[in-house]
């Protein structure tokens, strides 16, 4: 029963979501308050469905019911429990009943926090989400349903791919979709402008809150994807511009300039041709993504489907969103006049320069993306396009932007002063260059470009402190009065800061690790060491060991920093029982934010095992970068003047005299 | 600054980006891309030594040959032609003989391809696309699954 009602909870969702989709539309037309309400309480009617048919999918995964065929090709009693649950979205149709289900939470969302959003601009939005929604319930449904049944019951199940048995498989997906299908609000709203024909400030003010929002979900969601790579796959890599990554980072560039050139068109009611496009094309890279991963057009760990009438289902739901707000887009376009005028010196002149790499450095991780599928698909040639294409473009792009991160918020809007502000930025301009310097007295001979990077990556950290120094007034003014000024300082510049000190971080980590790191391998036999920088890292022994669902051969190694044990591990070679699949289980110790990684290879003849030790300077500054830039979205979403729904007048604010106030 | 004069430079800014853009990938396409040859491509025609290439197709049985520590040579076969491949490192779980590989690395002087990676499958299903169509061109793997 439990599978047949959760595809029933399915269809009652996608008919919901028909109704969601027009009669507000209706509503708006004839004006309407009761139709246009509908809106509502169709998106929570939806989310609710939806959250119905998940629940139950995850419990025909937690009860092994193998009589769905879905749970019989991904699941295995032998199963940790935590792995049953997540392995739901560990394949295509249940990853897919997930996508639809952050789709409808935030459509949810919008309907319960966006009770000060003018009726008619709500009930279009979510009419416009509702269309979204319609489109992936009727995929799910006709091609890719998980609740089919199998008769009869096989005993027992394929189990999980081994490699998706990791407690990243909790938390990646989730994340990464919350990113992806956040960025849907932002379209939803964009197409929703468009049609009202109604674009200013406002809009840019309610839109910026669930764009920064997907977009701090898309940061984590990337960056814990790249970790569990990082750890899993046993490589030592964190970043192999593999075209699945490359899927889910353009959303996050193009995502990244939509969060700056909102807040031009929000404060300057500048930029918002631009605006509305960059939103409009966010969200179709979101589904680009979604096509490349799910289509089987690229072949790789998230490639769970490789039935070619799908891939072709999304490519029509990618070109009919794209095109047919783009065709809306190019109609309206006119009807949008510009408005503030600035000076290329300018805060928003910084913005655009902002966007403009962010755009061109997305291009070229489309076209790279891209190129080796147009190319096959025109002459059969096939190619690799890896990471020495994109390190040789994309890493240039970044170089200037980098540079001019925290000239940014210290320009003034309109016009800007860029002597004065090289001046107030002279303390960090000093502190990166002699970082820089240190980088080649340390270590001599060090790469050019390491130099460059470690130097950037330090400008970026101490350009942001110089601006909140800058902002308030430290040593300029007596220490209790830079209190009281850092007290008042709006949540939204320390989330600025905050951000651009993230990116220095995962710049430092990036580069680091890159220039300076070391491999070794090496076959050892009990009781040989080696050495990686500065440690000695000493092998114990090998001996197998019996897991839930799995039998493996565990390493001992011992970790020594001058003679001291500073850490031990225990890296596995693994094969699950049920697929019979190996996988390596590397062996980190993190000391500081560096980490040594061992990994165990083949045994030899003699008793010994091949072994591959690194070490990898500064690696975890990658990731702790990301997160410091997750905090900074989250403090500068709990700014009052951000806060998702809109602000409340309780103090006229700066802002709020040069923002018009909407009619409605 | 007049109005045009503003829209000018804003337009001649998106110009300059966009041209170095451009102009980066097409000097990077020039340098970083790297063909994917089958082991009957590299018989037929000769691949210059120290030019990179992908070297994809099946292991062949009985040849990979443990060396010295981590050393390894084996061949890769596409059943009409038999390319000789050295590799210094710990090879991926599911490299297996029989199965499919992809190799990335160069060519030295006597033929053999010297390979500095090894490319994992991420799962045993899973038969890299180049590989399968490669294969599937030669009539020699059929789609089972």
């Amino acid at each position: 029963m439990i599978p047949e009602t959760g595809h029933f909870a399915l269809i009652l969702a996608l008919v919901v979501a028909l109704v969601q989709s027009s009669v507000p539309l209706v509503g708006v037309r004839r004006g309407d308050v009761a139709l246009m309400r509908t809106a509502v309480t169709g998106a929570l009617a939806q989310f609710v469905f939806v959250s119905l048919a998940f629940a139950l999918l995850v419990a025909a995964y937690v009860q092994s019911d193998f009589s769905v065929v879905n749970v019989y090709e991904n699941s295995h009693t032998a199963k940790p429990l935590v792995y049953k649950i997540t392995g739901v979205w560990g394949n295509h149709e249940g990853s897919l009943v997930l996508w639809i289900l952050i789709l409808t939470l935030f459509g949810a969302l919008v309907a319960l926090f966006g009770g000060n959003l003018p009726e008619r601009l709500r009930a279009t939005v979510l009419a416009v989400q509702s269309w979204v929604a319609v489109a992936f319930l009727l995929f799910v449904l006709f091609t890719s349903n998980p609740f089919l049944r199998l008769d009869p019951a096989p005993a027992e199940g394929r189990d999980l791919n081994p490699i998706l048995q990791d407690i990243g498989l909790a938390i990646h997906p989730p994340l990464l979709y919350a990113g992806y299908v956040g960025f849907s609000i932002a379209f939803s709203f964009a197409v929703a402008a468009l049609i009202l024909g109604r674009i200013d400030a406002a809009w840019a003010r309610w839109v910026r809150p669930w764009t920064l929002l997907a977009w701090m979900f898309l940061t984590v969601g990337i960056s814990i994807g790249s970790y569990w790579a990082y750890y899993e796959l046993g490589w030592g890599g964190w970043w192999f511009w593999d075209p699945v990554e490359n899927a889910s980072f353009m959303p996050w560039l193009l995502g990244t300039a939509l969060l700056h050139s909102a807040i031009v068109m929000e404060k300057r009611e500048a930029l918002k041709v631009w605006t509305i496009l960059l939103a409009i094309l966010t969200f179709s890279l979101s589904l680009l993504g979604t096509f490349l991963v799910r289509s089987g057009v690229l072949t790789s760990v998230h490639a769970f489907a490789t039935d070619p009438t799908r891939g072709l289902v999304i490519l029509i739901i990618l070109l009919v969103f794209t095109g047919g707000a783009l065709a809306l887009f190019a109609m309206r376009m006119q009807t949008l006049r510009q408005g503030g005028l600035f000076a290329p010196i300018s805060r928003e002149g910084s913005l655009v320069f902002n966007n403009l790499i962010l755009t061109a450095a997305c291009g070229v991780v489309l076209v790279g993306t891209l190129y080796p599928l147009a190319l096959e698909a025109i002459n059969g040639e096939k190619i690799s396009v890896g990471a020495p294409f994109f390190n040789a473009t994309f890493g240039p792009l970044m170089l200037p932007l980098l540079l001019a991160v925290p000239f940014g918020p210290m320009l003034a809007w309109k016009r800007g002063d860029l002597y004065a502000s090289t001046q107030r930025l002279f303390a960090a301009i000093v502190l990166a260059a002699v970082g820089g310097l240190a980088i080649l007295w340390w270590q001599e001979g060090a790469p050019v470009l390491a130099v460059i990077g470690v130097t950037l990556a330090l400008w970026l950290m101490a350009g942001a402190a110089a601006e909140i120094s800058f902002r308030v007034k430290l040593f300029r003014a007596p220490l209790p009065e830079s209190f009281r000024r850092a007290v008042n300082l709006p949540r939204s510049a320390w989330g600025t800061a905050l951000a651009h000190a993230g990116v220095g971080i995962t710049v430092l980590g990036v580069v680091t690790v890159t220039a300076f790191e070391t491999e070794d391998i090496r076959v050892m036999n009990p009781g040989d060491s080696a050495e990686a920088a500065g440690y000695t890292v000493t092998f114990d022994g090998a001996a197998p060991h019996l897991g839930p669902n799995y039998r493996d051969i565990v390493g001992h190694f011992v970790i020594r920093k001058d003679g001291v044990i500073v850490g031990e591990a225990d890296p596995a070679k693994r094969v699950y029982i049920a697929s019979g699949q190996p996988t390596t289980e590397a062996g980190i110790i993190t000391r500081g934010f560096s980490q040594v990684y061992v990994t165990l290879g083949d045994p030899q003849q003699d008793g010994g095992f091949a072994v591959t030790i690194y070490y990898k300077p500064l690696v975890t500054l990658i990731w702790l970068g990301t997160i410091v830039m997750f905090i900074a979205g989250a403090i500068s979403l709990s700014d009052r003047r951000l806060r998702v729904g809109a602000p409340k007048r309780a103090r006229a604010t700066k802002a709020s005299k040069t923002d018009p106030v909407p009619a409605e | 600054m007049t109005r045009k004069q503003r829209r000018l430079s804003l337009i001649a800014a998106a110009g300059l980006v966009l041209a170095l853009a451009v102009g980066l990938v097409l000097v990077a396409f020039e340098d970083t891309i790297v063909f994917f040859v089958t082991p009957s491509e590299v018989q037929a025609q000769t691949i210059e030594p120290g030019t990179r290439v992908r070297l994809g197709g099946l292991v062949a049985k009985d040849s990979v040959v443990r060396g010295q520590g981590t050393a390894v040579s084996f061949s890769v076969t596409d059943t009409t032609a038999t390319v000789s491949v050295v590799y210094n490192g710990i090879l991926p779980d599911l490299f297996r003989e029989g199965q499919g590989v992809v190799t990335e690395g160069r060519f030295d002087g006597e033929g053999v391809f010297v390979a500095d990676t090894v490319l994992a499958k991420h799962d045993e299903n899973y038969m890299p696309k180049e590989v399968a169509d490669a294969l599937k061109e030669q009539g020699v793997w059929k789609h089972n699954e």
